[in-house]
């Protein structure tokens, strides 16, 4: 692609204590782009999506998103937390454990955004809120607490919080791993939606079929390196690397979900 | 067998009652006094920076561990000696209780914002909100809720400490009865009736505070 990328990571490193977990990562994602990040376990997939939005500030390496680009290790300067706060309030970032705020109802969780970090007025905030949860299908909630909310339906709702920010990139951390299998779907839903409207992501993901039809890159980690990336499809039907494709072996390869009885 | 006559207690009426003032007054003060030293030694020993950290934990560890009978002779006796500070006995133990009880609260108050999970604050700057503004919206609202029974006993142990101002010679309710023992000799029905006001003012406090915390347990 000839456009600029609206994400570039350059030779990302970081370690916690004498454990590197990301060992000079590049990684491009271009405007409107899907890439899915897969691996096992301790992989540093998780650490690296968590490095874009500086949420993990790295060792070393640079992050650029749009048009802001820090640049750390070999005695750059730390930015300051107004500068990382301003950076954060341009990427949506969704979590495996939703962590909504459960002292706000549904609502008020996707207004805090809004009103606290944007200074909108209340009532512009609220009608931006009421329409971001009518878009992931939850506008008759709004008034709910989260406790009185499924595991489909917090996710969905943290979903619409991020979209609230109206960010240029949105960051997906194992957002259906903590569901039960029946409501992996509506929030899958969600996420392939966004995608069609041209949403860049990245995608942290064990959906391996869902990474399939909706990720236009994939990108396989193991021990913090980059072991094989490409088109998703060509990646996931017929991958290069050994590893990749013993990784693969434990999902079933194309077709759906696996049926929920099933044994992996 | 012993004679009761509670009817002796009348005549002390004004004593107790002023005495009863002091004490009710000195709570308010030693427990609004006190929530602000908890949250200086909260803030201080959750902050990025080590010299903060360690002077709280020395105010903490300082207060925490030694008795409040010491603190408050210390403080009435030895600081003029010491740092010529010369205070009355009431400034000397509002200071002295205030910051006993600054100790105790700072840790219940540090303990309720390290219980909130950390994916709350990290939902917080995901969004671009500065730390700040995760503690004030996010962190602290939800801790509040966890903090307050532990907040109102430690508010109830201070309301009972303020009983041993009366080795200052400072005339609460507890010093005013030993006054009032000494002039009756009717020592039993006198400080009955000084345990019976003490449970009098505190039981329905904690009613109201338990109302309280069903009321703010909302949605969770």
């Amino acid at each position: 692609m000839s456009e600029t990328p609206k994400i570039e990571i350059r030779s990302l490193r970081k370690s916690f204590g004498s454990n590197e977990v990301l060992k000079n990562i590049n990684l491009d994602v271009a405007k409107g782009g899907v890439v899915a990040l897969i691996g096992p376990s301790g992989s540093g997939k998780s650490t690296l999506l968590r490095c874009i939005n500086l949420l993990v500030v790295p060792d070393g390496g640079s992050v650029r998103v749009g048009d802001t680009r820090f640049a750390f290790g070999g005695g750059a300067k730390l930015p300051d937390v107004k500068t990382l706060a301003k950076f954060r309030a341009t990427t949506g970032m969704v979590f495996q454990h939703f962590n909504l705020f459960p002292h706000m109802t549904a609502l008020q969780n996707v207004m805090e955004g809004p009103v606290t970090v944007r200074r909108m007025p209340k009532a512009n905030a609220e009608t931006l809120a009421r329409a971001q949860l009518a878009k992931v299908g939850l506008a008759e909630k709004a008034d709910q607490y989260p406790a009185t909310l499924s595991g489909g339906q917090k996710q969905r709702v943290a979903i619409a919080r991020a979209l609230a920010m109206e960010p240029d990139v949105m960051l997906f951390d194992e957002a259906t791993s903590a569901l039960d299998p029946e409501l992996v779907g509506e929030v899958l839903n969600v996420i392939q939606q966004l995608a069609s409207e041209g949403m860049t992501m990245v995608i942290v993901t064990h959906e391996i079929a869902f990474a399939r039809e909706v990720a236009d890159r994939l990108i396989f980690m193991r021990d913090g390196v980059v072991v094989e990336e490409g088109p998703a499809r060509q990646v996931i039907d017929s991958p290069k690397e050994s590893a990749t494709r013993a990784f693969l072996g434990h999902f079933h390869r194309t077709g759906a979900l696996p049926p929920a009885n099933a044994t992996t | 067998m012993y004679q009761w006559d509670f009817g002796i207690l009348w005549s002390y009426r004004w004593l107790f009652l002023n005495g009863l003032g002091v004490t009710v007054g000195f709570t308010i003060v030693i427990v609004v006094c006190g929530l602000l030293f908890g949250l200086l030694g909260a803030f201080g020993s959750l902050s990025r920076f080590k010299a903060l950290r360690l002077t709280a934990l020395a105010f903490i560890e300082a207060f925490r561990c030694t008795p409040i009978l010491v603190q408050l002779i210390w403080f009435y006796y030895a600081l003029p000696i010491l740092a010529g500070v010369e205070m009355t006995p009431i400034t000397a133990s509002a200071l002295a209780l205030s910051l006993y009880g600054g100790s105790f609260y700072s840790e219940i108050i540090r303990g309720g914002i390290v219980s909130i999970d950390r994916g709350q604050s990290e939902a917080g700057a995901a969004l671009g909100m500065t730390p700040v503004q995760t503690m004030r919206r996010i962190v602290l609202p939800q801790a509040i809720k966890r903090m307050i029974p532990a907040l109102m006993n430690q508010s109830i142990i201070q309301f009972k400490n303020t009983s041993l101002v009366s080795v200052l010679a400072v005339p609460d309710l507890v010093y005013q009865s030993q006054v009032a023992a000494h002039d009756s000799y009717r020592p039993l029905e006198i400080y009955t009736a000084v345990a019976v006001a003490y449970a009098a003012i505190l039981i329905p406090l904690t009613i109201l505070v338990r109302r309280g915390e069903k009321r703010l347990a909302v949605g969770e």
